[in-house]
């Protein structure tokens, strides 16, 4: 069996679990600014509050399943986005903490406020410059980083920082948009349709930058079979970018954020295809990052029956939650 | 700037400076949460039991101060995660195939299951219904204590490595899974962490309820768990001690030289003699200022008083652990120890008189010892860690040949950016918590349709 690629699938489901998650949870940090009034702040709060921790957890799937699994693509990642990385989890923990200090003190609520927001922003942003910096490439020599401080600060990656955080404030928006009403969701509406149309504009524009810039990727894409894939996803994310405004438009309100998710995995799936194989791109493919076999085979025999049964109760937690949240919502007296 | 401030300061000393300074702010926060949330799990299963509203209190009263640490204790943890592979990139490289999937099933196992029912049990208590609820208290329990079974295993592992071959990229590969969970040291260790994380939550509690009852004497919710937490300190306590013991001896058979160094044991000699006090002088090899028991360190260590301990001549100089701060840590670990049991037995006399409440003595000292088990669990892991030095790797691979490709002016911004951080961040969360603990548990507030979307959606669709 070939353990490393059914590991390199995982991963990346864990990695998207991640960005479907934690994505709206950071997305509704990250639109603080557009919603100053208090009480839209704390059911904004309450409404990602008893589900944060479970979706953050993905992020430390992430992390420990590379050191786990692909330990060489992991020692050399975690060196060569040392800066973003540690912003992140400085972001992280700003934004984590802010959850229950906010209702802590009166007096101090609005630093905290503003905790949330920076943290979410911060992290956001890291995100997008860590995905910029797999897509343009990384220096490798003898099993270790090569490159130089600063090799991830690049226009290209501050741009797809910025599209991250884009992506998120529309996740974000379009779960306030399923978990709240009146006068917020509305707001929502509005917010959602303007970071629709940006993403999209975005995503194209990352695309095209990519292609044309970087020989490998547009390798990749410019030969067959991912040539296929190269016509089909555009008409993909086109019709999947219609189907969420349309949902915006129409104000179905359950609908949207399901909407932006498939925007959001089309994107995934491109910039998967495009540095396919690697992992380290465009140094190490996912059969040389590997581990021994039998440390892939341990960890998946795991997996295969705990993911299921963390499904099940993850999702059970949001169904406990379900439905609206209302002003005044949470255990906080 | 940073240049001139760090010259002497190479990469690998910030990195360690980093590591042990990020999990040491990490690991107050999981002794605490991990018996806290036992704690909790116990007193929802007496008030389920009972119906006693006083455990309902103290569930209300303890929960709200659980929700911010194990908040920080998330936070801080997932820096640790990922800081395996920024500053110690060749020990995740080599050792990735062992201590990954390890820290892998924590995530599975115990991560997502803390996480998922944390949810419910801190905001779902009308929601679920009381059974539900407190089945959720009990995966959030029994979460914190699987985390601590992997993380264990892993430094255990890292301690003293088992069941593993080297592949030609210098990798270690597992060659048995269970011997490379259960190590020689891993029962000791799971078993005193564990027993620490109550020992340190039984004595927060027990200084919580004696601050109250000092302040307020017939208030029945301080005297509930300072009774509660005295029970813990006469019972697990002592249980403390002798599981420290058979762990010194585990580590004696595996890591003599951690030993010698806690001993003060510059020498091999038979008779050895116990320093109670003293300075361990690396340059003269002498313990200065001592005041030692002749004999007790052979006795203690080889139940026989003429029997030769191993010194650290044994052992190559560029092998040695830094020996006073191991030293020391040890001796204010024990002295601690010791201190436990005694308010354990002193409170067991009062106990048995019937005056538990009233002597002003025991609640002072009570109140005293609160922080004693973060302090006495930072002092464990001072030991055990530096007490390992210069390996990461017991014996297989050099702390100074682990760490990343990266300079020291990079490891010194982040350092810097983590200690402004987490002196700002926990500071205030210690603040929140202190002042949660101030104020007056027997006005805790049982919300009962507080925060009930369910209920409030009924009753807008039969108003409206
Ligand atoms: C003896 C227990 C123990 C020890 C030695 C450690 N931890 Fe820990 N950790 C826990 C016990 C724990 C816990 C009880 O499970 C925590 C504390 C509070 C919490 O939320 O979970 C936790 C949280 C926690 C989290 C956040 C989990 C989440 O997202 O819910 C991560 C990623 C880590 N830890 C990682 C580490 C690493 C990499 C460590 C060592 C280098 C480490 N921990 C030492
Ligand atoms: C939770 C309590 C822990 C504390 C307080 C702690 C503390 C420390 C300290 C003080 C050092 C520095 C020793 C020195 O360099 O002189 C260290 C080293 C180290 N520890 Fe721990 N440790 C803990 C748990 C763990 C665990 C659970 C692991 C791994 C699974 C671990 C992995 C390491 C590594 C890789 C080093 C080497 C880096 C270094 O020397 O700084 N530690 N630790
Ligand atoms: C007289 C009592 C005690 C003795 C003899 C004792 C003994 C030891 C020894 C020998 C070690 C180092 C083991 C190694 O590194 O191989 C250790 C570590 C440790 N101790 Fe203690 N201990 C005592 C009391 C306590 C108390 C009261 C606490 C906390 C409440 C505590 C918490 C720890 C922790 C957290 C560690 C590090 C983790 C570990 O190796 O288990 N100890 N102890």
């Amino acid at each position: 069996m070939d353990y490393a690629l059914i590991w390199a699938v995982l991963i990346s489901i864990a990695v998207f679990a991640y960005v479907a998650l934690d994505g709206f949870d950071l997305g509704v940090g990250i639109l603080f600014p557009w919603f100053r009034e208090e009480k839209f702040r704390d059911r904004m709060v309450n409404s990602v509050a008893p589900v944060w921790d479970g979706n953050e957890t993905w992020l430390v799937l992430g992390g420990g399943g590379l050191l786990a699994v692909f330990p060489l693509a992991y020692s050399v990642l975690m060196p060569a986005l040392y800066m973003p990385v540690i912003a992140m989890l400085l972001g992280l923990i700003f934004r984590g903490v802010a959850f229950e200090f906010r209702f802590k003190s009166r007096a101090n609520k609005h630093w905290w406020d503003i905790a949330f927001m920076a943290g979410s922003m911060v992290a956001t942003f890291c995100q997008g410059i860590m995905l910029g910096a797999m897509l343009q490439g990384i220096a490798v020599t003898d099993r270790a980083y090569s490159g130089g401080w600063f090799d991830w600060l690049s226009p290209f990656t501050i741009f797809s920082g910025l599209a991250v955080c884009v992506g998120y404030a529309l996740l974000g928006a379009t779960w306030l948009i399923m978990k709240t009403d009146g006068q917020l969701q509305g707001r929502a509406y509005r917010i959602a349709i303007n970071t629709a149309v940006l993403l999209i504009i975005a995503i194209a524009g990352v695309s095209m930058f990519l292609v044309s810039h970087f020989e490998n990727v547009a390798d990749r894409w410019l030969n067959w079979p991912t040539s296929a894939a190269l016509w089909l996803i555009p008409f993909l994310l086109a019709g999947i970018g219609s189907g969420l405004l349309n949902a915006l438009v129409k104000k179905r309100e359950g609908q949207p954020y399901w909407w932006a998710l498939g925007v959001f995995f089309i994107a995934y799936l491109g910039f998967s295809i495009s540095i396919f194989p690697y992992l380290v791109p465009f140094e190490i493919t996912l059969w040389e990052a590997a581990g021994p076999d039998n440390s892939l085979a341990f960890l998946l025999a795991g997996a295969v029956v705990l993911l299921p049964i963390i499904f099940f109760y993850t999702g059970y937690a949001y169904w406990v939650f379900r439905g609206k949240v209302q002003e005044g919502d949470g255990y906080h007296d | 700037m940073l240049d001139g401030l760090f010259a002497q300061a190479d990469a690998v000393f910030l990195a360690r400076f980093q590591f042990a300074f990020t999990i040491a702010f990490h690991i107050v926060f999981p002794a605490f949460t991990i018996g806290l949330a036992s704690y909790l799990a116990v007193l929802e299963g007496l008030f389920l039991k009972t119906r006693n509203p006083v455990y309902q209190k103290l569930y209300r009263y303890w929960v709200k101060i659980f929700a911010v640490a194990f908040g920080m204790g998330v936070v801080s943890g997932i820096v640790l995660s990922y800081q395996f592979g920024t500053n110690w990139a060749v020990f995740s490289d080599k050792a990735g195939p062992v201590i990954g999937p390890l820290m892998g099933y924590e995530v599975l196992t115990a991560f997502f299951l803390e996480a998922g029912f944390l949810g419910i049990m801190l905001f779902g208590m009308n929601k679920v219904g009381e059974r539900l609820h407190f089945f959720a208290t009990l995966m959030v329990a029994f979460g914190t204590v699987l985390s601590a079974f992997w993380i264990l295993a892993a430094n255990s592992w890292m301690q003293t490595p088992a069941g593993f071959a080297l592949n030609e990229q210098g990798q270690y590969i597992v060659t048995s899974w269970v011997e490379a969970i259960f190590t020689p040291s891993f029962p000791y260790r799971f078993v005193h962490m564990l027993l620490a994380a109550y020992l340190t939550t039984a004595f927060v509690v027990g200084a919580v309820g004696a601050w109250h009852l000092l302040k307020e004497k017939r208030s029945e919710v301080a005297q509930k768990m300072f009774s509660m937490a005295m029970w813990m300190a006469l019972i697990v306590a002592p249980l403390q001690v002798f599981v420290g013991d058979l762990h010194g001896l585990n580590t004696q058979e595996y890591q003599p030289a951690k030993v010698a160094v806690m001993e003060g044991h510059f020498t091999s000699e038979t008779q050895a003699p116990l320093y109670l006090f003293g300075w361990p002088n690396e340059e003269t090899q002498k313990v200065d200022y001592a005041i030692k028991v002749p004999g007790l360190a052979s006795l203690i260590l080889k139940h026989d008083i003429d029997a030769e301990v191993t010194g650290l001549d044994a052992f190559p100089r560029d092998e040695w652990p830094p020996v006073p701060i191991v030293f020391w840590s040890f001796r204010i670990m024990v002295a601690l120890g010791v201190l436990m049991v005694v308010l354990g037995i002193w409170s067991a006399c009062l106990r048995w008189c019937g005056r538990l409440y009233e002597s002003r003595a025991l609640l002072r000292a009570a109140v005293w010892m609160g922080p004693s088990g973060f302090i006495a669990v930072l002092a464990g892991w001072i030991v055990t860690e530096v007490g390992r030095q210069p390996w990461v790797v017991y014996g297989l691979l050099r702390t100074q040949d682990a760490v990343s490709p990266i300079d020291a002016v990079g490891v010194a911004g982040s350092l810097i950016a983590f200690i402004v951080v987490y002196f700002i961040v926990f500071g205030a969360g210690a603040v929140y918590m202190i002042r949660k603990m101030a104020s007056n548990p027997e006005h805790t507030h049982i919300p009962e349709y507080a925060r009930v979307p369910m209920a409030a959606e009924r009753l807008y669709h039969e108003e409206g």
